[in-house]
């Protein structure tokens, strides 16, 4: 079994973001990038299935900046094989990242696609999804377990009552949740041979896909600030401001 | 504006989520219809029919709709998408499941999870764990949208009477099925819907503990929620999770236990109306956000709020 992996370069999660003052975007000057969480995972997930004798080869995807080949560097010292950079300074919404993957999906013909649900920076949650429905293929989306057995490939996805499992017929898409597993510390010698593993660079021009945005940002600001309200020294006092004071008890 | 929204159900019931996504339709126009796709699920179009609001409700009814598989669904909403200028599921994990696949085969961008409406193409929607609000303008023929469900009031659930309308099922995809499902019991209210939250974090030090809050809980009518780090250490099951990945709540009352405050936790609650925290640690950033903050140890404190609250009943 192939995989292909799709990784998206982040602010760091531990960055406080701000709205810049004229509301055209977020502050990214001088900021901690990282790979995201949620695709973090999903390399993890492709790396345990080929330690598992489940995928032989493993190839991790990014798109954009030039800076993306970090994040595909930090993938292929978790254990990926080789790197595939769409390199592009467009702004890339969710469809055109769809419609990219799926150009390099045509290309590399992998049996399973993972990524991450969810990117922490636009809280989208649609790339994988329309990736599937682009390729007309199944989706186990939110993933916390996923067994692969003879073509077959289990998921148990987190919903909102709990856990279901769906059965997918290979190919198809995986988009991992926070307890599908908890990813590996990469090793000083295994970045170290990442650098010599083989990136490819593209353009989306050459996968022939339009990639305009869809949605335009009008306007980016932040919400409220939610004061501090007071310390209450008891437990009594705390029900009794509660009951007579907010009215909510 | 012609308006589709998808209902979120299991076959027999309708789901509140459901009635605050129509909510948000009526914001975009008054030609409201809404699908009900599952199997044996007559009794949810009924619902459906009653809701203020609702003009039409088209009943898509087939075995291989029972569990809602993003694949199926999404080629019955694609078929049914003419003429339609906004198509809007609840954002939820049904919701979020099943949606941008229809956007994708309609080649338009999707629009997640707004919180606010402020013409039929520019909506609110938060980015970055909420810390930012951004506002987006959408270019496309249909605008497919997920709606937050806290952001926008209920739609009131009788009174309506819209006709059902019995529409033909898609094809079966056939390429993925359902295996299983392992629910959550419980009689205490829904997460996204209870007015009351208890919820706790890393610092109940195991699942047993829990026991605690849900005690206190029971008391005041609440559900029982959870940080990532309790879900992730195992004291409490995946559907508890209040946060930037989990569920987005906001209730008349949210009382934080153990729980330290991540920006993660916060994305998920910081628009509850009143919001309490006790934790040992008096720098816990969670105090920032809280109405009423109690510096003290859980172990003692949630035990004393359950004798307290005794009291208040027997006044």
């Amino acid at each position: 079994m192939k995989i292909l992996v799709a990784v998206k370069r982040v602010v760091d999660y531990n960055v406080k973001v701000r709205a810049k003052a004229d509301g055209t975007g977020v502050e990214t000057a001088n900021v901690k990038m990282s790979m995201n969480p949620f695709d973090e995972i999903a390399v993890e997930e492709a790396v345990r299935l080929q330690e598992a004798g489940k995928a032989k080869e493993i190839v991790a995807v990014s798109l954009g900046v030039a800076a993306c080949q970090d994040t595909i560097r930090t993938a292929l010292a978790m254990g990926a094989d080789r790197g595939i950079l769409v390199e592009t300074d467009a702004e890339l919404q969710p469809l055109a990242v769809a419609k990219l993957l799926k150009a390099v999906v045509e290309k590399e013909k992998p049996d399973l696609v993972i990524l991450g649900k969810q990117a922490i920076d636009d809280d989208a949650n649609q790339t994988g999804q329309m990736l599937a429905a682009l390729l007309g293929w199944p989706q186990g989306t939110f993933a916390s377990k996923v067994d692969i057995d003879a073509g077959a490939i289990n998921v148990t996805r987190e919903i909102d009552g709990g856990l279901e499992t769906v059965a997918l017929k290979s190919p198809a898409v995986v988009t991992t949740d926070l307890r599908l597993n908890e990813p590996r510390f990469v090793k000083l010698p295994n970045i170290m041979k990442a650098k010599k593993k083989p990136l490819d660079v593209l353009k989306p021009a050459d996968l022939g896909v339009d990639v305009a945005p869809r949605l335009i940002t009008l306007k980016v600001q932040e919400p409220p600030k939610r004061q501090a309200g007071i310390k209450v020294d008891t437990v009594a006092a705390l029900v009794d401001k509660l009951r007579n004071e907010a009215h909510v008890i | 504006m012609s308006i589709l929204v998808i209902a979120e159900h299991d076959n027999a019931v309708l789901k509140a989520a459901t009635l605050n996504t129509i909510t948000a339709a009526t914001q975009l126009g008054s030609d409201i219809a809404i699908l009900v796709a599952g199997h044996g699920c007559g009794a949810v179009a009924e619902a459906a029919a009653k809701v203020v609001g609702v003009k039409k409700v088209l009943l898509a009814d087939a075995p291989y709709y029972a569990h809602q598989l993003a694949e199926n669904v999404a080629a019955l909403v694609v078929g049914l998408a003419g003429g339609y200028t906004h198509i809007l599921a609840p954002a939820t994990a049904a919701g979020k499941n099943m949606l941008p696949r229809v956007a994708a085969l309609l080649d338009v961008a999707q629009i997640s999870d707004i919180v606010k409406v402020e013409s039929v193409n520019t909506f609110v929607r938060p980015i970055y764990a909420g810390n930012v609000l951004a506002t987006v303008q959408s270019k496309d023929p249909v605008k497919v949208i997920t709606v937050r469900g806290t952001a926008f009031p209920a739609a009131t659930a009788t009174g309506g009477f819209a006709v059902v309308e019995t529409v033909a099922p898609a094809a079966d995809a056939g390429v993925s099925s359902f295996v299983g499902q392992q629910l959550t019991k419980s009689d205490r209210p829904e997460l996204t819907a209870a007015r009351t939250i208890v919820s706790g974090g890393r610092g109940m030090g195991n699942g047993e503990n829990f026991k605690l809050l849900e005690d206190v809980a029971d008391k005041l009518g609440a559900a029982v929620g959870a940080s990532r780090a309790a879900v992730d250490a195992g004291f409490v099951p995946n559907d508890y999770q209040v946060g930037q990945t989990g569920k987005v709540v906001a209730p008349d009352l949210y009382i934080a236990v153990g729980i330290s405050g991540a920006i993660q936790h916060l994305a998920g609650m910081k628009d509850s109306k009143v919001i309490v925290a006790i934790n040992k640690d008096e720098e816990a950033p969670i105090f920032q956000v809280a109405d009423y903050g109690l510096v003290a140890d859980l172990f003692a404190a949630v035990p004393e709020m359950s004798k307290e609250l005794d009291k208040l009943k027997a006044a």
